[in-house]
Formats: C-alpha cells, sequence, structure tokens
C-alpha cells in the first residue's frame, strides 16, 4: 500500500510535467525540453520569495507569474525566430534554453538545495498501514483540480477550443481566423504556468536547487509519451503509470534497477502500441 | 553528374587530409593535442550519427550508451582480463553490431519523438547497468584502462593519437560519403523524405533503417573503445543521457545531412567549454545562448547555412539536401 | 688624466648599470607568481564539494597574498570547473600542467576526477593534493599524490565502533547512486565482519529521487534490522531523513560524513533529531573544550569563512584548506617550488593541526589521518552536538 501511495504521489508530479510537454506539443510539434526548468523556477522562486519575507501565497502567485513570463520569453525569443525549422532544430534550441535557464538560475539563487515549507505541516497521516504526508495529498488535489480545470478551457474557452483546434491542424486552424501564432504563445505561457505550479507542490517534499529541472523534464517527457503525446488525459495516465511503476519496481524488484524498470515497460509499452497509450493514431500522408 | 559529384567527393576529402595533416603546426604542446584527439573520437561518432539523424531522417537520444558500451567493453576485457586491446575491441564492436541489430529492428518500427523516447529509454537502461554493476565496471567511481597496445607497441603520447584518430576519421569520412553515394544511401534519402513513398517503389525501409542504426552504432562503439583506452580512465558518464544530447547537437549544430557538418559540429562543440572557462560563473548561460543563438541564426547547422550564404545560386548542391 | 677620470666614471656608470640589470632581473624572477593549479566541482551534482573548496583557496590565497605572499611571492589561482566530470577533470589537469605550468596541484573534489587526474600528475611529476575522500587514492600509494579528507573506510569504521558501543550488530544500508555513496558502500561491506556488524538489508536509490518510501519499508519490513545507515550525500540523504521519520522508523539513524554540515540539518528539518554522523570537529568548533588542540584552528577558519561568504562553514572547504597549507608550508620549507623537493617536504608533513585532525604523513601514508581525526556527531536540538 505504500508503494501505491508513494507511486501516486510522484506519479502526480509526473504527470504535471508531462501535461506541460503535452499543451506544447500541440500547439507545435516541439518537445521543449526546458519544460523542466519551468518546475526549478517555480519552486526556486516561490522558495527564495517566502524566504523574503511575503507572505506564502502571495509568492506563490508570483513564482507561477514570473515562470509564465519566462515561458513567453522563451517562445517570443528562442522559438518564434526560429519557426520554419526542423523538428530537430527546436529540439536542440529547447536544450540550449534549459542549459541557459539553468545556469542563469544558479546565478541569480545559488548551488545549494533548499528546503520548501509544506503547506500544511508535515505530520505524516495514516491510510492504511501505510502513511501519506500532507503535500502529497495536497499534490494530488491539485493535480486533479487541475485536470479538471483544464478540460473545461480545452472544452468550453474560445482560447482552449482554438489551442485543440491548432493542434488538429494548424493551416484549417489559421484559415478558420485562429491567430496560431498567438495560440503558440499562450502555450508556452500555460506549460510554463503548470510546470511552475508543480514545481511548488513537490518543493517541500523533494528539496529544490537549480538543477531539479534535468530528472522530471526527463521522467516527464517519458511520462508524456507514454501516455501517447498530445493527449491530456494520456499524459496524466502516463504519469501516475511511471510513478506506480517506478515505486512497484523499487519495492518489488530491486531498488537499483528501478529506473531502468520502468524505461523497459516504457520500450514494451511503445513496441505494441507505436503511439503511446493514448496517443493519435492518425495515418500518415504519403 | 556522376563524375561532378565524385570530384566534389574526393576534393573535400583531400582537403580535409590537408587540414588534419597541417593542424599539428598549430599545436604548441599536449594540452591542444588532447583536445584535437578528443575533437576526432566525437567527429567519428558524429559522422556515424549524421548518418542516421541527417540522412536517413531517425533520431537517436542514446547513442552514448553504444560509445560506453565500447569503452566499457574495450576497458573491462582488457583491463580485467588481459585481453589484447585489438582483440578486446573488435570482440565489444561485434557485441554492439549485434545489439544494435537486435534491438534496432523493434525500435525502429517507432517514429519521431516515440523513437526518440525509445532510444533515450535504451541509452538511460546501458547507463543504469553500467554504474549499477560496480563489481565489474568499478560503477560511478570509474574504471582505470591500460594503454592501447599492439604487440609490443604502447599508444601513449597525445601526438601519436593525434595521427592514429586522424587517420581514422578520415576512414570514417571516407565511409560515410560512400556510403551516401551507393544504391543504399539513395535509399535512405528517398526514406528519408516519405517512408512510404519509397517502400511503394521497393525499398525495404526497416531493412536499411537498421542497417544505419547499426552502422552509427558501431562508429560510436569504435570510437568509445579508443577514447577508453585514450583517457586511460572511463565513467559512467560517457554513456550518460547528457553525452548522447551532446552528440546529437553537434550533429544538428554542424549540419545535418553533411558529413563534414558533423565533423564541424563536433570541433566547435568539444572545443567551446575550453574557450568559455574565461566567463567562469557565466559559462552555463553563455554556452546555453551560443547553442540558441546558432541554431535560429542558421537552423539548417553552421556547415549547410554557410554553403547555401557562400554559393546562393547553386541549386544543384550535390552532396544531398534532402528536404528537412 | 682627465681621460682616467673619464673612464673610471663611465666603468662606474656601467657597472650601476649591470648592476641594476641584474637586480631587476632578480627582482622580476622573484616577482613570478606560484601557480596554484585546481580542478573543482564547482557546478554540477558535486557542487557542494568544489564551491565551498574553490571559495576556500580564493580566500586564503588572498590572505596570504595580502600579508606579504610566500617567499616574497604573490601566490596565483588557476582554477576551473570540472563539474563532477573525471573527462573534464582529465584535460583540465593537462591544460594546468602543460598549458598554464603550474607548480603544484590542488583539486578534484570528486574520486572519479580524481582518480582520472592521477596518471597525468605521476607522468608529469607533479604534486597533486586531492581533496576527494575513497581510500583507492592513496591504497595502493602513489609517489605524487596526497590527499587530505578522511577516507571513507575511515568513516566506516567510526560508525561500527559506535554501533558496537551501542551493541548493535545488525544493520540495513541504504545507499545513493554516486561513487562516494557506492565506495563508501564497499568499505563497509569490507570492515563489516572486523567489527562483528552483519548487514540484513541492502537497498539503494537513484539520482533526483525525490521519495524513498519504497526502499524504507522493505528495511522496516526486514527482521532484526536495529540501526540503518545512509551512505550518501546532497539532496538524498535529506530526503532518507525525511521519508524515514515518515513512516516511523524508530530504529538510530546513521549518515555519512558526505551530509556533515548545517545545510542537512536545514533540509531534514525536525526530522534530522537523532541522526549520527562521523564528522570533523569543524561543525562543533565552538562547542569543543578549550584545551581541544584542535579548536583554534578550526574556530578561526569557520569565522573568516562564515564572515566572508555569509553561509555556513563546509567540512569540505576545511580540506581544500589543509591542502593548501599543506602545499604553503611545503614550499616555504623547501624555499622554491621545486616538484620534486615540494613532493618530499609535503611527504614529511608532521604534526600539522588542520580542520580534519592532526596530519602525520609518511612514504606510506599519503593522507596521515587517524581515527581520533573523526568526531561522533549527533542531531539534537536542530545542531550539531558530540557524542562523548
Amino acid at each position: 500500500m505504500q508503494y501505491l501511495l508513494t507511486g501516486l504521489t510522484v506519479g502526480a508530479i509526473y504527470a504535471l510535467v508531462a501535461l506541460g510537454f503535452s499543451i506544447i506539443f500541440n500547439a507545435s510539434h516541439v518537445i521543449n525540453f526546458a519544460q523542466g526548468e519551468f518546475v526549478m523556477i517555480g519552486g526556486m522562486a516561490a522558495m527564495s520569495l517566502a524566504a523574503s519575507g511575503l507572505p506564502y501565497f502571495v509568492a506563490i502567485v508570483l513564482a507561477v507569474a514570473a515562470a509564465a513570463l519566462v515561458g513567453l520569453l522563451l517562445e517570443k525569443f528562442a522559438v518564434e525566430p526560429a519557426r520554419g525549422a526542423s523538428v530537430v532544430t527546436l529540439i536542440i534550441i529547447t536544450i540550449g534554453a534549459s542549459i541557459f535557464l539553468r545556469g542563469l538560475a544558479m546565478l541569480v539563487w545559488d548551488k545549494n538545495l533548499h528546503a520548501a515549507k509544506p503547506f500544511t505541516g508535515d505530520t505524516p497521516i495514516a491510510f492504511a498501514g501505510a502513511t501519506i504526508l500532507p503535500q502529497s495529498l495536497w499534490v494530488l488535489g491539485v493535480t486533479l483540480a487541475i485536470v479538471l480545470a483544464l478540460s473545461w478551457f480545452f472544452g468550453r474557452t474560445l482560447l482552449g477550443k482554438a489551442m485543440l483546434a491548432t493542434s488538429y491542424n494548424p493551416l484549417a486552424a489559421q484559415l478558420v481566423g485562429i491567430n496560431v501564432r498567438m495560440v503558440l504563445f499562450a502555450s508556452f505561457g500555460l506549460s510554463a504556468a503548470l510546470g511552475a505550479i508543480a514545481g511548488i507542490l513537490i518543493a517541500p517534499i523533494t528539496l529544490t536547487s537549480y538543477d531539479v529541472g534535468v530528472m522530471l523534464g526527463l521522467k516527464g517527457f517519458a511520462a508524456a509519451i507514454l501516455g501517447g503525446l498530445g493527449s491530456g488525459v494520456g499524459a496524466v495516465i502516463g504519469g501516475l503509470a511511471l510513478g506506480i511503476a517506478e515505486t512497484m519496481s523499487a519495492g518489488y524488484i530491486s531498488s537499483a534497477y528501478k529506473d531502468a524498470i520502468a524505461f523497459v515497460i516504457i520500450l514494451a509499452v511503445l513496441f505494441f502500441l507505436p503511439s503511446g497509450l493514448f496517443g493519435k493514431r492518425g495515418g500518415e500522408r504519403v | 553528374m556522376p563524375s561532378r559529384l565524385a570530384a566534389t567527393r574526393t576534393g573535400g576529402l583531400a582537403a580535409f587530409a590537408a587540414v588534419i595533416a597541417l593542424l599539428p603546426l598549430a599545436l604548441n604542446n599536449s594540452y591542444f593535442y588532447d583536445i584535437a584527439v578528443l575533437v576526432g573520437l566525437n567527429a567519428i561518432v558524429c559522422v556515424g550519427l549524421n548518418l542516421l539523424i541527417g540522412y536517413a531522417g531517425q533520431i537517436s537520444l542514446g547513442h552514448a550508451g553504444f560509445f560506453g558500451l565500447g569503452a566499457y567493453g574495450s576497458a573491462i576485457l582488457s583491463s580485467r582480463y588481459g585481453w589484447p586491446p585489438l582483440a578486446a575491441m573488435f570482440t565489444t564492436t561485434a557485441a554492439v553490431a549485434a545489439l544494435a541489430f537486435l534491438v534496432g529492428r523493434p525500435i525502429l518500427r517507432l517514429r519521431g519523438h516515440y523513437l526518440a523516447m525509445a532510444t533515450l529509454g535504451l541509452g538511460v537502461i546501458i547507463f543504469m547497468v553500467i554504474s549499477t554493476e560496480d563489481k565489474i565496471t568499478g560503477g560511478p567511481d570509474g574504471l582505470s584502462v591500460a594503454p592501447f597496445r599492439i604487440g609490443n607497441l604502447v599508444l601513449q603520447d597525445e601526438r601519436v593519437w593525434y595521427w592514429v584518430v586522424g587517420a581514422l576519421l578520415l576512414v570514417a569520412v571516407w565511409l560515410a560519403q560512400n556510403l551516401i553515394e551507393s544504391p543504399a544511401g539513395r535509399a535512405l534519402r528517398a526514406l528519408h523524405s516519405s517512408e512510404i513513398g519509397a517502400e511503394v517503389v521497393g525499398i525495404d525501409a526497416a531493412r536499411h533503417k537498421v542497417m544505419v542504426f547499426v552502422i552509427s552504432a558501431v562508429f560510436a562503439s569504435i570510437a568509445g573503445s579508443l577514447a577508453a583506452h585514450y583517457s586511460g580512465f572511463i565513467t559512467p558518464g560517457k554513456a550518460a543521457f547528457l553525452h548522447s544530447i551532446e552528440l546529437v547537437t553537434m550533429v544538428v549544430f554542424g549540419g545535418m545531412a553533411s558529413t563534414f557538418g558533423a565533423v564541424v559540429g563536433a570541433a566547435v562543440l568539444t572545443t567551446l567549454p575550453q574557450l568559455l572557462t574565461v566567463f567562469k560563473d557565466y559559462e552555463m548561460i553563455v554556452f546555453g545562448a551560443v547553442m540558441m543563438g546558432t541554431m535560429i541564426f542558421l537552423p539548417r547547422g553552421v556547415v549547410p547555412s554557410l554553403a547555401l550564404l557562400l554559393a546562393p545560386r547553386r541549386h544543384d548542391a550535390g552532396g544531398g539536401e534532402p528536404g528537412v | 688624466m682627465k681621460s682616467t677620470q673619464a673612464r673610471m666614471s663611465f666603468a662606474r656608470r656601467l657597472a650601476a648599470i649591470v648592476a641594476s640589470l641584474a637586480l631587476y632581473t632578480g627582482v622580476a624572477a622573484a616577482q613570478e607568481p606560484i601557480k596554484i593549479g585546481s580542478f573543482l566541482a564547482i557546478t554540477g551534482p558535486a557542487a557542494f564539494l568544489g564551491d565551498p573548496e574553490n571559495k576556500t583557496l580564493e580566500l586564503y590565497i588572498e590572505k596570504i597574498n595580502a600579508a606579504g605572499g610566500v617567499l616574497g611571492r604573490k601566490l596565483k589561482l588557476i582554477a576551473y570547473d570540472s563539474a563532477g566530470d573525471a573527462e573534464k577533470a582529465r584535460t583540465f589537469t593537462k591544460r594546468l600542467i602543460d598549458q598554464d605550468k603550474v607548480d603544484v596541484l590542488i583539486g578534484g573534489s570528486s574520486t572519479g576526477e580524481t582518480m582520472a587526474a592521477i596518471p597525468l600528475a605521476e607522468a608529469a611529476q607533479m604534486p597533486f593534493i586531492s581533496l576527494a575522500g575513497a581510500v583507492v587514492i592513496v591504497e595502493p600509494v602513489k609517489k605524487w599524490v596526497f590527499k587530505t579528507p578522511h577516507t571513507d573506510r575511515m568513516a566506516c569504521e567510526k560508525i561500527f565502533v559506535d554501533m558496537q558501543a551501542r551493541k548493535m550488530s545488525k544493520i540495513a544500508l541504504i545507499t545513493g547512486p554516486g561513487g562516494f555513496d557506492k565506495s563508501m558502500r564497499t568499505e563497509c561491506l569490507n570492515v563489516a565482519k572486523k567489527h562483528r556488524i552483519e548487514v540484513v538489508a541492502d537497498e539503494t536509490y537513484g539520482a533526483g529521487d525525490t521519495d524513498m518510501t519504497a526502499q524504507l519499508t522493505k528495511i522496516k519490513n526486514t527482521a532484526g534490522v536495529q540501526a540503518v545507515l545512509n551512505p550518501g550525500f546532497g539532496q538524498g540523504p535529506a530526503i532518507v531523513t525525511k521519508n524515514y521519520r515518515q513512516i516511523g522508523i524508530k530504529l538510530p539513524l546513521y549518515q555519512s560524513h558526505g551530509v556533515a554540515s548545517k545545510e542537512f540539518i536545514k533540509l531534514a528539518g525536525s526530522a534530522a533529531e537523532g541522526v549520527r554522523l562521523p564528522a570533523a570537529a569543524l561543525l562543533v568548533a565552538e562547542s569543543l573544550p578549550a584545551s581541544d588542540p584542535q579548536k583554534s584552528v578550526v574556530v578561526n577558519y569557520k569565522r573568516e569563512y562564515e564572515s566572508r561568504f555569509k553561509s555556513d562553514v563546509s567540512t569540505f572547504g576545511g580540506h581544500a584548506y589543509d591542502g593548501l597549507m599543506m602545499a604553503v608550508e611545503a614550499i616555504k620549507k623547501v624555499g622554491g617550488t621545486d616538484k620534486a623537493k615540494v613532493r618530499n617536504a609535503i611527504e614529511a608533513t608532521h604534526g600539522y593541526m588542520g580542520t580534519a585532525g592532526v596530519v602525520n604523513m609518511s612514504p606510506t601514508d599519503h593522507m596521515g589521518l587517524d581515527l581520533t581525526a573523526f568526531r561522533m556527531l549527533e542531531v539534537k536540538g536542530g545542531n550539531w552536538t558530540l557524542v562523548k
């Protein structure tokens, strides 16, 4: 049971990061390798703002806004100028951006690890023979809330529907008057905000530093692929599945190889379902 | 047409050989030779990887895994079991080729980002195995490697290594060029433009993809084996995700579908961190900015973009610039 | 008459010119700085090792220069960031030896980086003081290589001695992914029998892992475990400690000297209460009894570092301090930077009181510390305290 609870917590974090990947991919077919850095910025900014005396809630809002701003700037100055380029080129640009952001974070903050205060305290809650931290409940709860909010956003609001339309067919979307560039711009901001929220949620559990983005970005990417790129539901399920697979492997098989096992599972899934669990199984135009 | 292509090819190769022969005039001490050797080794991997990414249009985010396997295979066989280094290297290369063949078939059925993920996963798995089995591999603290020996001849001096690696790089480039111009190479380029279209005209896509995957893995493995003997010490970092990304960056940066582009990419990205040490704390920022800037302003990579700039009216750019 | 006088004054002038030229070149040669070469993990996963080491070297070289330098010459620090990567360390070491032509090497924050550099230092006959932990650096002894930190084997022995005193014999290990972690685990497994300790559970976690409850649950469910030892550094041990309390394990928890810092207490929070580890006296500098021979050295270093950098002192920075001081002492004793002579002088270091403890090197011992150099510390009331 402990494994399951831990797996869900870890999985929820991966899910949030994976959602960020999915949203940008939907709008632009680009994998933004700097997604992990948004998580880092969220956590670090919230921690340092709170440490400088602001009430925690204000710090959180400002941190998310800061991350969203970074996301928008990234799109404007790094992605947009290279819009005609090949996918691989764009990937390299986002990788360069992630290195840049990490270098910047090192200077703005420092190279140390930092603990952040949990939202509602530290005492573990007992549940069916296992324990879960109150912060983990926050992680799960907020992730659920965000998933619901996003489905409302994509299903009901105009901007959301425009983003969905762009992901299906950018040309057609342009033809019906959707400002595709605006959609791309907004998607970066949205993904960055999501990443930042993920970072803020987990900082109290996992500690934060200038390079937490690397591993989380990688796992988030893996989760997004597992769930099927472009599918929000897939991203969430992929994240949870990855988290649970990892902790189960650690618990029952071998803690040394738990990451390797998780990747083996992903490879196996991709072998049978080449587009991930929920990915678009579209045809390919010749 | 073929004769002009052949002329460009041999001309380019001859010019490259001249560069390799004359470069030592600029290398003052063994530190510079060291960097040159590292560039050469990276270039060998990149030339192979470029065949996969640039010409066949696939992607691999796990190629450092093959490099690492080459390095560790050679190191373990020669240093722990006392095999002659040449035998160790050949055995390791054969093993890596077999692995690439076995794994390649199922993995290459995937496309785009899914393929990227699968290769990434492969690389990570290799890295984890190397890191964890510390009884054989020495774990994260690394492994000392005996110097390269053929009979009684020990290869240790940087200068000697320079010539060895330079020669091997020439061979690698020549092999790559030959492959590209061969029927198999044309099949690959057709694959890149449209896999379905290529199959329609009778090209066995799967077979060709696996072939180029194996070839690029072999290049990486050989380079890894040599690197292990050259450095005298290896750590699992050689197989890590970060190294894979570095390799892909070198290929894309230098110019995909350009063999010399791969060499240029390797050269620039290997020497850049050495030059950037002056920036101390700002090194990461500058490096990231350089990466972004170059890809934004030279999106095809350095060599093809420069080629376009220098010869804007050449519409028949020989050597292949398949629609990326 | 006039010509003799003219000749004499000309000769005098010539002599004066020659003399001043000689003096000038002599002085110019003396002004050549003594180059201290260093490759450290200033960024990257081992930054908490390399960053304080770099700061310490900069701080003390500045102080020494301000006080007149060494033998009338200034010290010059040439430091490169190897970011914990052995390949980078190797290349930078080459650069320091061949391009920058340094006089002595002080560096190698991690074992991997050090091991990569050792063949180069040996081949170039360059005295090299390593700041890394593993015992393989000085065992077997290499002519030109020394080290200042305690070995991981010493840490294991100190911990096992403490466990024996508390009547424990069955323990569990939970180890991190790094070289330091794994090396210490190997050493602990090697010396466990000698101290009558049996390892009944052996778990590991990965880099960047954010939750170890699965592994700890396995340990919790293993019968007979009396204590848990976590060889590791960085964020892993802090998370292990928090998870430990979270799932309610009441057994004593031992950490390694890899987390011997105030940082660790800040990161682990209240979960750190009761955690024990072996560490240099530097951490409890002020609470050492006045009779403790190490007290003045560690108190001074702590004060200097903290007032300059406004952050907690680190035992790793202390290792760099010891390395620098021993190298400087050796150069002073030799009266120059002749590498072979400096090496001999370093090897003859005797009774040097550093932040790590008293150092007595010999041709068979290139580290020079003994078990008294480690103190057993425990976290009480949010602070490090000496265990009597």
